[in-house]
């Protein structure tokens, strides 16, 4: 609260509830733009969505909220008035932001239990790590998980033997041990079959209960039945804000994206 | 219940290599000395003195393997300077042993060495203090190779730097220190090294007592060694290591700060094959700068990827093979010996791309024998 960076923007109105706050936000890569003065804001325990077309920053957003980039301008604001550009990518994954990957990251040469119980929340320093024991409390979490993400069948598995939808489904178990307060989730649904999209669907709503949670999307059946907030990102920044129904009839979205 | 037994009972139980390998040690710590000591020179069974010490130098290789395995295997950092680590180990030792000659050198000074005393030296450097004792130079020994993994790996690892460059700076490190003591106004005897040895904490170092005692310290070492290195990759933390060696991004996304990780293994390595050094320098009588070559460094690599990277006893069972190979082509056909080096390279990368430990497992698994001998993480090895 007491931030001295923070004073010095101009006041504007944070709503109370919003627990991610993006304020004026650019980047470029070698003169592209990537990001062009992008302002949005997650509430507590919302599910959003953000579209665009490829190239619109919505992955460069992602980057730039867990740390792994650094804006050239603006601020990200979390929860109580965090800045996270000015610190590092563990700290900002600690302060509770869990992020998909958009290519489904797990750790291959790992069991999926194994995998559930490196992301297990807590216990991040190196020499608690060199004498740490699973706690029955720990692993009764790691096996609802299991059940949450339909894979009690494969404990025992390496991860790379896993489908790809089944790893798009551990990561998002992993998210969940990890227990953050704010999801970020790249493109959940790719390259999986219809039920499982559907599965996907019901779980990201469960999930959105107790988190917040932003996914970014190229399925517009997906994104449809989320049935929630869409945001549409064009060149960087925001163009559109609004339910599916408005955004589809919203002239100039059409024009950049869903008339193509 | 199992999951309450010490760790080591825990080990023994469920990972055949480990039982093997200790069960090899042990052998060895009690067959070589009773084939030197109570079996008659006549007798095919008798091991004479320079077998024991033989041996006892394999160990040391076998030691140094072993960390660097847990480098390599496990952290995925392909090290071509792990030799520093080792030679300052060694140094460290040498200084000690140096110290012990006191007044019984050529030149009969009663506190500088020799070569001290040749280039001309007042008085002794003040990085010589304290090796006197034994208790320092042995603190020493895992001290400063640790400190410089520390450096080192503090500045690497902090500004991410990976993969092949990783490994060039390694190899410069290497380098840079083999430069450093080659100088005669170094401190360290130049070229010619540290010799001519007299004694260890009073024994005579040509006794033959002594060289059983090195040995089976040595052997020791490596079993003590590969506990540890086997404690630290069944952690929770051996886990998160070999995560980051597989997916870096994804453990720093969880919140892990990777380059600490990395630091701990790094310098745990460092302080291993610091011992292995000074275990090594009283056997073979001597060290000097070329222990620091690059060559030594990639021929280390060449021990772990002959044995079996990312297995442990797969590191010491190559640094053997290689070793003894190395002493019987010296001595029969020295000048094809790098050949051969250069040979067995090749062939391991295109033919056991896992080991001779990884070939065994291959040929297990064809014999129908259970599935699940392998080791944690590096079953999908591409």
């Amino acid at each position: 609260m007491s931030n001295p960076n923070v004073t010095e923007y101009p006041a504007i109105h944070v709503p109370d509830k919003s627990i991610l706050y993006l304020d004026g936000v650019s980047v470029s890569f070698d003169g592209f733009k990537a990001i062009n003065n992008l302002s949005l804001y997650i509430n507590k325990n919302e599910l959003r969505c953000i579209i665009g077309p490829n190239g619109a920053g919505k992955t460069t957003m992602m980057d730039i909220i867990t740390g792994k980039t650094r804006p050239d301008e603006g601020r990200v604001i979390f929860g109580d008035m965090t800045d996270l550009t000015s610190i590092s990518e563990a700290e900002i994954a600690n302060l509770g932001i869990g992020r998909k990957f958009q290519k489904p990251t797990v750790f291959e040469n790992h069991t999926v239990y194994d995998n559930l119980k490196l992301a297990l929340e807590g216990h991040r320093k190196v020499f608690e790590n060199l004498f740490f024991r699973l706690s029955g409390q720990d692993d009764e979490r790691i096996n609802n998980v299991l059940e949450t993400v339909a894979l009690q069948e494969y404990v025992r598995r390496d991860a790379g033997e896993l489908s790809h939808g089944q790893k798009q489904w551990l990561e998002i178990g992993m998210l969940l041990v990890q227990n953050p307060k704010l999801l970020l989730v790249d493109e959940p649904v790719a390259g999986m079959t219809r039920q499982e999209t559907e599965h996907t669907s019901e779980l990201l709503t469960r999930l959105a209960e107790r988190h917040s949670v932003v996914v970014v999307e190229h399925d517009m059946e997906f994104v449809r039945s989320l049935a929630t907030r869409v945001t549409v990102l064009h060149q960087g920044s925001v163009l559109a804000e609004g339910s599916m129904e408005s955004i589809q009839s919203n002239p100039k979205v059409v024009e950049v994206y869903l008339g193509e | 219940m199992l999951k309450y037994k010490p760790f080591i009972f825990r080990l023994l139980e469920t990972d055949r290599g480990s039982k093997y390998f200790v069960a090899i040690l042990l052998a060895l710590m009690v067959l070589v000395p009773v084939c030197n000591l109570a079996v008659p020179e006549s007798s095919a069974f008798h091991m004479p003195v320079y077998g024991v010490t033989l041996i006892g130098k394999y160990l040391t290789y076998a030691l140094l393997a072993i960390s660097l395995d847990l480098v390599w295997g496990y952290l995925g950092i392909l090290s071509l300077g792990h030799g520093a680590f080792f030679g300052l180990g060694g140094y460290a030792m040498g200084m000690y042993l140096m110290r012990q000659i006191g007044d019984r050198g050529v030149y009969g000074h009663p506190v500088l060495p020799d070569f001290m005393v040749f280039l001309d030296y007042k008085e002794l450097p003040w990085f010589w203090y304290g090796f006197d004792q034994f208790w320092f130079a042995a603190l020493m020994v895992v001290l400063v190779p640790g400190l410089l993994a520390f450096v080192f790996g503090w500045l690497a690892f902090r500004s991410r730097v990976t993969g092949v460059y990783l490994s060039i700076i390694t190899q410069a490190l290497t380098y840079a220190l083999m430069l450093a003591f080659f100088r005669n106004n170094f401190g360290f005897g130049g070229n010619n090294g540290l010799t001519d040895f007299k004694d260890i904490l009073g024994f005579d170092l040509r006794s033959d007592g002594t060289r059983i005692a090195l040995f089976v310290c040595s052997a020791l070492a490596v079993m003590l060694g590969y506990f540890a290195c086997r404690f630290i990759v069944q952690s929770r933390l051996g886990s998160l290591v070999m995560a980051i060696r597989d997916s870096e991004g994804r453990v720093r996304a969880l919140g892990y700060r990777d380059e600490y990780y990395k630091l701990f293994v790094f310098v745990v390595a460092a302080m291993l094959a610091g011992v292995a050094g000074a275990l090594y320098v009283p056997q073979v009588g001597i060290i000097n700068p070329g222990e620091f070559s690059p060559i030594n460094s990639i021929e280390m690599v060449i021990w772990v990827a002959m044995g079996g990277r990312g297995t442990l006893y797969g590191a010491a069972l190559g640094a053997v093979v290689v070793n003894f190979a190395k002493t019987y082509f010296t001595a029969v056909a020295p000048e094809v010996w790098l050949f051969i080096l250069g040979g067995l390279f090749v062939g391991v990368t295109l033919f056991l791309p896992r080991g001779i430990v990884g070939a065994i497992q291959k040929i297990r698994g064809m014999l129908g024998a259970s599935r699940n001998t392998g080791l944690p993480g590096m079953a999908a090895k591409k």
